[in-house]
């Protein structure tokens, strides 16, 4: 190891505490609003939270999860990220599968057909009226159906299953397999890494999208927890009122004078990233690799 | 991508027995692994590409385009001679510039100051804690920052009073001066730390046998950082920066959707793609709205093109 000359130190200083300055920075939000969720909103009114709170309070919970509209919009978020994550993979990755046989007539065409998407779409409108025309608004398979097939991921599985050993098929067909069985007892029980990457970043994608929910539901019982966030800060910013709440949790809010919208909005903003907080300690591994997998293969 | 087409090609090689029909009826079971999924992507994507068309019509809601006039260009006039074509334009070019410019590096820059820590438990926080943001809905970020900057208990008013800066909070989010900032800012702090994955990987990649050598000639740590690393990940960065050069109208949707809600920030935060969301979605124009969104799209795949054509006489490109 070569001694660090005198400018070196200085970089290497200031480096720690820019980077020491960046993870504060970037932490500081997440524990601001928590603490925020756990003051009593009349004590946060006056000011002054930061790290610690000062009045601390499960009140604001309490509401937040006596109100049945925003159970249901948890509920719906966790509907939709299951049931799409599992079934966008499934369909997907059995695509790829198909597009890595050599002697599938028209697999260059269809892969033309592909690529093409990655660069042109026919943008927010025409979709919109498409959804429409389908009779998919207000229906809980706009989340699931138009975005089922991911172009993207399946050349991510495409390249993995090319780069297993050709022995495999070969042995599973003279045992008797079949092309789909192949693809379910071999195959897929052999793609668990690429599996789980490609499954963290839709299931991501399901839970936070809040936009498509915005313009495709109306019916509030269909709604997803970010969207129902999205109206709740809206009227924070624009009127300050407190949040919409339904009859139950306003029964509870009459009880508790303490809690104010901000502490309410912050408490159901917990709640929408907690599942997001919880499986990222998991799943570090898999992203970075997915990552790699996804921009290098470029 | 460039892989495809060589894969493709010895496919065609063995001569196959029989007519097309029959080989194809007897290959069903691949063939239904990829129809059902190409009819999805014809359905949801390639629709919508020739609803595009709309743009040269004057749509009618109950007739459908079968029965809507064709206009030509009226659409994209009637664009460049309403008055907000300035401030949206203004809006898109400056925010993306600014995007571009702060955005682009931050990463790269990330990637080489965590390149020279030592200490990997220190190096794993900062990792751990900087990509998070990046999983988090534009939604749960927008809150966080309505939250910082609140005139109700927001940390920022707080701290700039602590030190004297400020005398009153502060209403941040509704002073238009403050809006590119803010949305610069926190377009930063959300995909610094993942956008640094590829280029720390780019930078593991390096032969550490040329920095052995550069010690051995006395290279400062920091020499090394403009002589080595970032000559050795250049391709890389040349890369991403033709993806970006092609985003450059994309000057952000979600983040200016929820951060700009208050209406004096119009002014400022008018965008083309949220144009064509307050105009086609919420005021249903939607034949202007798609020749406004098809008047981006041009512009973007020519950016792109020159980006490419630049790369390529440098020796780096997409195709």
């Amino acid at each position: 190891m070569v001694r660090l000359g005198y400018g070196d130190k200085i970089m290497v200083v200031f480096i720690y505490i820019f980077l020491t300055l960046l993870a504060f920075t970037t932490f500081y939000p997440f524990w601001n609003s928590a603490v925020i969720s756990f003051n009593t909103g009349s004590d946060t009114a006056l000011g002054g939270i930061t790290f610690w709170p000062r009045e601390f309070t499960l009140e604001n919970y309490g509401v937040v999860l006596n109100d049945t509209r925003l159970l249901n919009g948890f509920y719906i978020s966790v509907l939709r990220t299951v049931i799409g994550t599992f079934l966008s993979i499934v369909t997907t990755s059995l695509f790829a599968y198909g597009m890595t046989k050599r002697e599938l007539i028209g697999r260059k065409y269809y892969m033309i057909m592909c690529i093409i998407t990655m660069y042109f779409s026919g943008g927010l409108i025409p979709s919109f009226l498409l959804i429409r025309g389908l009779g998919l608004m207000d229906s809980f398979w706009v989340f699931i159906i138009p975005g089922l097939i991911s172009v993207w991921n399946m050349i991510i599985f495409r390249t993995f299953f090319s780069g297993l050993p050709a022995g495999l098929e070969e042995s599973a067909k003279i045992d008797g397999c079949g092309n789909w069985g192949t693809f379910f007892r071999i195959i897929l029980p052999l793609s668990g890494p690429v599996i789980a990457t490609l499954s963290l970043f839709t299931a991501v994608g399901h839970w936070n999208d809040w936009f498509l929910p915005s313009i495709y539901i109306n019916n509030e019982n269909l709604l997803p927890i970010q969207t129902m966030l999205k109206q709740i800060l809206n009227t924070n910013i624009v009127s300050d009122q407190m949040a919409n709440l339904d009859s139950a949790a306003q029964g509870q809010l009459a009880k508790m004078q303490t809690v104010s919208s901000k502490s309410l909005s912050m408490a159901t903003m917990m709640i929408a990233t907690l599942p997001i907080i919880l499986v990222y300690p998991f799943v570090q591994k898999y992203f970075v690799k997915g990552v790699l997998v996804g921009s290098l293969k470029e | 991508m460039s892989q495809i087409s060589v894969e493709s090609k010895p496919a065609a090689k063995p001569k196959k027995s029989g007519s097309l029909i029959t080989r194809f009826a007897r290959q069903w079971d691949i063939q239904l692994m990829v129809l059902p999924a190409l009819a999805m992507i014809f359905v949801f994507s390639y629709i919508p590409m020739y609803g595009v068309l709309m743009a040269f019509q004057d749509y009618n809601i109950f007739g459908g385009m079968a029965e809507s006039p064709w206009v030509g260009l009226k659409h994209f006039k009637m664009f460049f001679e309403s008055p907000e074509f300035y401030t949206v334009m203004r809006n898109t070019i400056v925010i993306s510039l600014l995007k571009f410019l702060i955005g682009f590096p931050a990463p790269i820059l990330l990637a080489l100051m965590l390149n020279e820590i030592r200490g990997m438990a220190f190096k794993r926080i900062v990792q751990t804690v900087s990509y998070l943001p990046h999983f988090l809905s534009w939604v749960i970020v927008a809150g966080f920052v309505m939250s910082m900057l609140s005139t109700d208990n927001g940390s920022l008013n707080i701290l700039m009073q602590k030190l004297s800066l400020i005398d009153e909070p502060l209403g941040f989010l509704s002073i238009p001066e403050y809006f590119w900032t803010i949305l610069v800012t926190t377009g930063v702090w959300k995909e610094i730390g993942f956008g640094s994955i590829v280029y720390l990987a780019a930078i593991a990649g390096v032969d550490p046998h040329m920095y052995e050598a550069a010690d051995m000639d006395g290279a400062s740590k920091f020499r090394q950082i403009f002589t080595i690393t970032l000559p050795s990940i250049m391709p890389v960065v040349v890369i991403f920066m033709i993806l970006a050069i092609g985003n450059l109208l994309t000057a952000g949707f979600e983040d200016i959707l929820l951060l700009g809600v208050n209406p004096v920030l119009r002014e400022v935060s008018d965008v083309i793609d949220t144009y064509v969301y307050r105009i086609g979605i919420q005021n249903t124009r939607f034949s202007y709205a798609t020749a406004v969104g098809l008047f981006k799209a041009v512009i973007s795949v020519g950016l792109l093109t020159i980006a490419n054509y630049i790369a390529r006489r440098s020796g780096n490109s997409l195709w």
